[in-house]
């Protein structure tokens, strides 16, 4: 038995020291990882935790991140609790056995300290891998700060390892605003957490040496289909209940609530700005600062990225007048990743807002209140007018000849 | 090394333990692939854990809803299928230390299965990082020397002359142009307790060292020669005939390297016979035997001598 790590109430943890916890308090039986910057610490605390008795599964650290998590595959189709962490290029060369841990329906959870993805190299945070991972059918669910993180943590193993469920799981943090800095979180002892999380359950798992079982069959058109739509069909109508539940219960544990989409000074709100990550807690402030003028502006910041809350999103936004989707990845061709996914949540509503695409913060540019405020100018304009009074799409804060587009 | 101890089923044993590796799988009549798969899964009784990586050998056995092995199976992809079995291996550790294995007083034995081509080339990394890190497992490479499953390319074990897909010989072009990769030399670098070479017409010898890999703690690494009717190019009931070629004119010689260093050959032919007959029995040789590229065939046997004078030597200096 691994020794009880005495936690105070409140720690001052960054972002990777608040996940590695949560992994030691969940004792995860197997973590394979492989470092890179910035998610390297979670595997680095965990090292430690291991070398001095907090910890006592198998830790592999593995020849690289695509090896990682295919020993993970291995060890959560054996039959236990399983996690590892990573970011950009290691998510990048991940990507091809995130579909097979999903396709085998195997819960194992991925901390993905969000970063820039080369070229140009750059370790800082944004959201371009986090988008990468959209369709490979993990649960995706984004944090702003330390005490999301570890709360989250928590959440993902209890969801993921529902039996109903039996469905990868991701939590998001930006790259360095979150994962490296520190700031209060509030702590459950090991025993509450680890009760939290759950005893794990196995299901089909490969060492119950007298239930042989097949993981990552063939299929091809007479059955690939059939395999493929119930995975889909689980995240759609299974997941967000149970995301729901676990929220429900961790705010009776602890009285933190959380959403699948929060909203702040959205009641009567007409202009919305919609983003993820840290960027939700600078539009926050500065929709306060709004208010304060009389300026009717909230803020969503999407919590659940996969399953997409559909239903929620639209209601969140079902006043308003003006939006604007913040894109933290460059949509190379098109519009932004979450300028399709808002636009597509409402546009069977009878919702007649108008939509903004804004691309910011690349390779860890600062998105700072000014640049926001005046986002919020443009969205003034657009809702007075009711329709696109600046070009669908802009860049925020780029130097040299202002981007836009149509 | 820690004397490994192996006891051989005789043949009337071995022929009647249960099967674990069904005929009911839809391979080429006449690969190789599933008589050494059998003969691995029969040289014990233990419980197996078992992955293959994309190739010939997972999408003939585990087409949905049907399977034919009789034992737990895992495929992810085409590189990681040592990955795959390292992993159910830490969980297994993990567990027991824990106290949650469900039949704590079995320990069931880890196998990988991987083309040349998931071995040589695309999964080497994988299997490398293994190896390092000592997981206690076996990886059988199924040396067909060729991507069988995608037609035909060329692999990192293709021999030099062969005739693949993607090394076609032609009128300016006698096929591969490359040495195929010294595997054996590579996996025993990494220091692994038992490295060996195993052809399935000798069948007694490749259990004997299946079984010696079986009681061996930490990452063994077989090369089992498989040869292809498809792409080497010869008649489904030849199998056997064709791997007595291999074995005989000493193009695929066998032996065993004890941790790293100790190397043993294990069958030395009566009467070798010359590389030639080997290369003249497959299709994939054809063109070898015109005028114009005959020369490739006595360069062939004076590689094939040279290695064998190289095994003997590292025989006899017992380093
Ligand atoms: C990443 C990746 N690249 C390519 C393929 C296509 N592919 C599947 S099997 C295979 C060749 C298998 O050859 P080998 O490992 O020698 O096994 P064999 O079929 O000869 O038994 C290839 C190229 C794949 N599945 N995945
Ligand atoms: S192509 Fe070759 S390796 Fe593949 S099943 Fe047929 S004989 Fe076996």
């Amino acid at each position: 038995m691994a020794d009880i790590f005495e936690l105070k109430d409140i720690e001052v943890w960054d972002g990777n020291m608040a996940a590695s916890h949560a992994l030691r308090q969940a004792q995860v039986d197997v973590v394979a990882a492989y470092p890179i910057t910035p998610s390297t610490p979670i595997v680095e605390n965990y090292g430690n935790f291991m070398a001095n008795g907090y910890v006592d599964g198998e830790y592999v650290m593995a020849e690289s991140e695509h090896g990682a998590m295919s020993c993970c595959i291995g060890a959560a189709a054996a039959g236990g609790r399983v996690a590892t962490a990573t970011s950009s290029q290691g998510f990048a060369l991940m990507l091809e056995t995130l579909y097979s841990a999903s396709g085998m329906r195997l819960p194992i959870l991925l901390n993905v300290v969000n970063r820039a993805i080369a070229a140009p190299l750059n370790v800082n945070g944004d959201h371009s891998d986090m988008y990468m991972g959209r369709d490979s059918g993990w649960i995706q669910i984004d944090c702003y700060n330390p005490q999301e993180v570890y709360d989250m943590n928590l959440v993902a193993f209890h969801v993921a390892e529902d039996h109903d469920i039996r469905l990868p799981a991701m939590v998001h943090q930006d790259g360095f605003m979150t994962s490296h800095t520190a700031q209060r979180v509030k702590t459950l002892s090991d025993e509450q957490a680890y009760n939290f999380v759950g005893e794990f359950k196995p299901m089909n798992d490969m060492l119950d040496l007298d239930n042989p079982v097949t993981h990552g069959a063939q299929t091809e058109e007479d059955w690939h289909f059939e395999h493929k739509a119930p995975q889909h069909h689980a995240l759609m109508s299974a997941v967000l209940p149970k995301i729901q539940a676990a929220f429900d219960e961790l705010k009776s544990l602890t009285g933190r609530e959380y959403n699948f989409v929060e909203e702040y000074n959205m009641d009567d709100a007409e202009l919305a700005i919609v983003c993820m990550g840290t960027s939700v807690e600078t539009a926050i402030e500065v929709s306060n600062e709004l208010r304060e003028q009389g300026v009717k502006a909230g803020v969503v910041g999407i919590r659940v990225f996969r399953p997409f809350p559909l239903e929620q999103i639209a209601d969140a936004l079902k006043n308003t007048k003006a939006i604007a989707t913040l894109d933290r990845s460059s949509p190379n061709g098109t519009v932004g990743m979450l300028y399709n996914e808002i636009t597509g949540a409402l546009f069977n509503t009878s919702t007649n807002t108008v939509v903004n695409n804004y691309i910011y913060g690349l390779g860890g540019r600062d998105l700072t209140k000014v640049n926001l405020h005046t986002v919020y100018r443009d969205l003034a304009k657009n809702a007075q007018n009711g329709k696109l009074m600046t070009p669908l799409q802009q860049f925020i804060g780029l130097r040299g000849p202002k981007l836009s587009f149509f | 090394m820690t004397q490994i101890k192996a006891k051989t089923k005789n043949l009337k044993n071995f022929s009647t333990s249960t099967e674990r590796f069904e005929g009911s799988n839809l391979l080429c009549p006449g690969c190789a692939h599933s008589i050494i798969v059998r003969e691995v899964l029969n040289a014990t009784d233990d419980n197996l854990i078992l992955a293959a990586s994309t190739g010939c050998l997972e999408v003939c056995t585990a087409v949905y809803p049907h399977t034919s092995w009789d034992a737990s199976w895992i495929h992810i992809g085409f590189e990681n299928g040592s990955s795959a079995v390292a992993g159910a291996e830490a969980m297994h550790k993990a567990l027991k230390k824990k106290g949650r294995l469900k039949q704590p007083e079995r320990t069931p034995k880890f196998v990988a299965f991987g083309g040349d081509g998931a071995t040589y080339d695309i999964g080497f990394q994988w299997i490398s990082g293994c190896f390092e890190r000592g997981h206690d497992m076996m990886y059988v490479c199924l040396d067909n020397e060729v991507y069988a499953n995608t037609g035909g390319q060329r692999s990192s074990s293709t021999p030099i002359g062969a005739s693949a897909t993607t090394s076609p010989a032609g009128r300016t072009s006698y096929g591969e142009k490359r040495n195929k990769k010294d595997i054996m030399a590579i996996m025993a670098a990494h220091g692994a307790p038992y490295v060996a070479q195993v052809a399935p017409n000798k069948w007694k010898d490749m259990v004997k060292k299946i079984q010696t890999g079986f009681a061996t703690e930490g990452p063994v690494f077989i090369n089992a020669m498989s040869a292809c009717t498809t792409e080497w190019k010869f008649a489904p009931e030849d199998t056997i005939a064709i791997s007595d070629l291999a074995t005989e004119s000493l193009v695929f010689p066998l032996y065993e390297i004890i941790d790293g260093t100790e190397l043993n050959i294990t069958y030395r032919p009566k009467n070798v016979i010359p590389v030639r007959d080997y290369l003249g029995a497959q299709g994939r040789f054809k063109h070898l035997f015109s005028k114009q590229y005959e020369y490739l065939i006595d360069e062939w046997q004076s590689r094939v001598d040279a290695k064998w004078e190289y095994l003997q030597r590292r025989e006899e200096a017992r380093v």
